[in-house]
């Protein structure tokens, strides 16, 4: 028998992510990603000067404002082939290192944890017995009696108050929930404390980008902070030093807290280990750069072919030509038309034309386009990067991964390979690992940036100038979910073409040209479904991958019925 | 709710200390966040961000109110609102009315609107919210001034209608900051 069910939307934050699958004997045999709104925020920036572009397209997305920024101003420079002073490099890593370990948090915590952790069952738990557990696998000072004890009282009184139904898409009690009361009591009280370690992460964005959730200080060709060691209401060391308390705080609860709940919910959930895999071939790109050009970075990417790391090729330049060659967008089974009809087009030479059908299983039905890499589907985001950097011989990823599973050790007898990575809970471990590594950059680079003002070197920002004529640059990203790119094409100082392909694109994507699956829909084959009614197995898995369908996506026209009466004043 | 400190979990002192510094209560201003939020790339659905930009050019910010362009950010957006005393929202919301009529809700009226999907960024502020109201720092009193759209195609500017309406949103912000018995410095630029 098949069952169809529709889930609609499945994101917890922004954005009309919509999976339909078919059921056939408990598992899912059929599945259609899609995504719901219209795509085109690239046409607003058409015709506009190239150096305001990054203040529009960081609206694309309310979350990952200062990601399309960056993005942005790095596909301008790249096309005027301009180099970026030092200074700025280090101080736009900074604000990419801290949003990336904000976003991997609150992915963790707040948007995906409810699907692993019964909050109702930690009622039951035993305050002192969870404190014991807690305390015996991580020495984080948050994990006292005294923290389990009052996070518990706080949870009656919100239960208590029926409050519980503003978290969305909570599988209370679900058959499927394997942790014990302790753990799950555990888990509510780092989820309250993710809550505060978060801010700290936006507080330096906040610092540097002069405010956040938008921020201002970015410029093609370097950034407009002013660099000063005296003066105040610009850079100075005083605001530096605060800003490396806020590092030394994300290192403490990256380590003690967030890394040992990854390799709990990976030694409980095993089963999640080998499930929910996506594509199996994966790209990244190489990010963190170090010099003025964009040729030396800190963390590697590139492709690999089915899995194989010793198929690894790097990317290893921004506008490396291997990267830019091998992009392209089909629109076969997208709410859209290419003026030359049928096959798939580059970035540079993209459309966005759109010609709407019904929602059509064989046909068009997703408002996002598909990418492909040298004419296959490639899994993008952390799986990919981690992945990226084991294949490169990259020290620190290498190092992490072997301390999840010492950390795993403690609790299973589970071990996760590189192979294991593309998971359900896979991708949780690969986004713990990026975390740390981001972590990492962002000390480093503060350090960098101490240093380089230290011998006295001011300079954020170099002038771009515009030639006349017609030249194409490429922005890349290893954004928190994955490899993002900004193509633009430039004539005469004006923007004559705008394309971002995103990370929700490559996973998201609907059937390409050759009919083949994106990681989404690949993941989902075969997941088993205990209650059609509540799919809390799919959700794990689209989860895992932080669908957000903002930026690939957008626009609703659809009247939804409500339940409340306003009335008009 | 807001303002209790003895519901706050007794941990991470060192996040509270260094983050904000030791702030004794009296010196506590009573905290009114004026929130707009929406996307700006298209049309009227960015109504809460041009409105609170239109307030903001009239007003400084002070302590006790703050103008915040949320943009459609989620999380981002939760020290920002985190202890506020007042949240004053400005959102498009499709809510079944005619095209630009302006609705105004309030109390129990707003989590049920926040919990209705009417806009594509709410499931954002939703979590905010429930991530707050869990913290047990929600604002005590949330009021949100609603439009209802009458064109969300990809453009930077509102239809004529909606902008037609926009200095009415603005003054029933200001209504509800003189209800609170909070006034923000009039801007410099105005003076």
């Amino acid at each position: 028998m098949t069952t169809r069910i529709t889930i609609d939307p499945v994101t917890r934050i922004e954005g009309h992510l919509r999976i339909d699958v078919e059921v056939e004997n408990g598992k899912i045999a059929r599945s259609w990603a899609s995504g719901q709104m219209w795509r085109g925020i690239e046409k607003i920036v058409l015709d506009r000067d190239p150096r305001d572009a990054w203040t529009i397209l960081q609206r694309i997305c309310g979350v990952c404002t200062a990601v399309h920024a960056i993005c942005s101003v790095r596909a301008v420079e790249d096309a005027l082939k301009l180099e970026v002073p030092l200074n700025a490099q280090y101080i736009r890593n900074m604000m990419l290192t801290a949003h990336a370990i904000q976003d991997h948090i609150v992915h963790f915590y707040q948007l995906s944890a409810l699907d692993w952790v019964d909050v109702e069952s930690a009622l039951k738990a035993n305050p002192s017995r969870a404190a014991h557990f807690a305390e015996s696998h991580s020495d984080w000072e948050g994990n006292s009696y005294a923290v389990m004890a009052h996070t518990q009282e706080r949870l009656k009184a919100f239960i208590g108050s029926g409050q519980l139904g503003v978290f969305t898409n909570g599988y209370w009690g679900h058959s499927q929930m394997k942790l014990s009361p302790e753990i799950n009591l555990m888990a509510v009280a780092h989820y309250l404390q993710a809550l505060e370690v978060q801010r700290c992460s936006a507080k330096i964005v906040g610092t540097l980008g002069a405010k956040t959730p938008h921020i201002q200080n970015l410029a093609v060709g370097g950034v407009s902070n002013p660099i000063a060691t005296d003066s105040e209401g610009v850079l100075t060391i005083e605001k530096l030093m605060q800003i490396k308390e806020q590092i030394d705080m994300i290192g403490a609860f990256l380590h003690n807290c967030y890394f040992v709940d990854v390799a709990a919910i990976a030694a409980y959930y095993p089963e999640w280990l080998r499930m929910g895999a996506g594509v199996n071939d994966f790209l990244s790109t190489s990010d963190i750069p170090i010099d003025t050009k964009g040729t030396r970075f800190m963390s590697p990417g590139g492709y690999i072919l089915g899995g194989d790391l010793s198929t690894f090729r790097p990317i290893s330049r921004f506008g490396d030509t291997y990267f830019t060659g091998g992009v392209a967008e089909s629109v076969k089974h997208a709410w859209y038309t290419y003026n030359k009809g049928a096959g798939e087009l580059p970035p540079w030479k993209g459309e966005t034309t759109p010609a709407y059908t019904e929602f059509q299983d064989d046909g068009k039905y997703s408002w996002v386009k598909a990418p492909t890499f040298y004419g296959k589907p490639a899994q993008v985001g952390p799986v990919a990067a981690v992945l990226a950097g084991v294949a490169a011989g990259d020290r620190k990823t290498i190092s992490y991964l072997d301390r999840l599973n010492e950390k795993m050790s403690a609790l299973s007898a589970e071990k996760i390979e590189p192979s294991a990575l593309n998971s359900t809970v896979g991708r949780h471990a690969a986004r713990v690992i990026r975390a740390c590594l981001s972590y990492e950059y962002l000390k480093a680079n503060w350090q960098l940036l101490m240093d380089n003002i230290g011998k006295g070197d001011m300079t954020t920002f170099n002038q771009p100038i515009f030639p006349k004529g017609t030249m194409m640059g490429v922005g890349q990203e290893e954004a928190p979910r994955g490899l993002l790119s900004h193509w633009v094409v430039i004539r005469d100082g004006r923007i004559a073409n705008y394309q971002a392909v995103v990370p929700s694109t490559w996973l998201a994507a609907p059937k390409n040209d050759k009919e083949q699956l994106a990681s989404y829909d690949v993941a989902l084959l075969g997941t088993p479904v205990a209650d059609p009614a509540r799919p809390l197995e799919a959700l794990r898995t689209i989860h895992s991958f932080d669908p957000c369908l903002a930026c690939a996506v957008h626009l609703t026209d659809v009247e939804r019925k409500t339940d409340i009466q306003v009335t008009a004043l | 709710m807001t303002g209790e400190s003895s519901g706050e979990i007794p941990l991470l002192s060192f996040v509270k200390d260094s983050v904000h510094g030791p702030v004794l209560e009296e010196e506590l201003p009573e905290r009114t966040v004026v929130l707009g939020i929406g996307n700006v790339l298209l049309s009227d659905e960015g109504v809460g961000v041009h409105a609170i930009k239109a307030l903001a050019q009239r007003y400084e910010e002070t302590k006790q109110v703050e103008i915040v362009d949320g943009g459609t950010a989620g999380m981002e957006l939760l020290p920002l609102l985190e202890g506020a005393h007042h949240l004053i929202v400005v959102d498009a919301i499709r809510c079944g009315q005619p095209p630009a009529s302006i609705v105004r809700l309030e109390g129990e009226q707003v989590p049920a609107y926040f919990k209705t999907k009417l806009s594509p960024h709410q499931v954002g502020l939703s979590d905010v919210l429930a991530a707050l109201a869990f913290k047990g720092t929600i604002p005590g009193q949330v009021v949100l001034i609603g439009v209802q759209p009458v064109k969300l195609s990809l453009g930077m500017d509102l239809s004529p209608e909606v902008n037609a309406r926009l200095e009415e949103v603005v003054s029933m912000v200001q209504a509800e900051l003189a209800k609170l018995q909070c006034r923000p410095a009039i801007s410099q630029n105005l003076r």
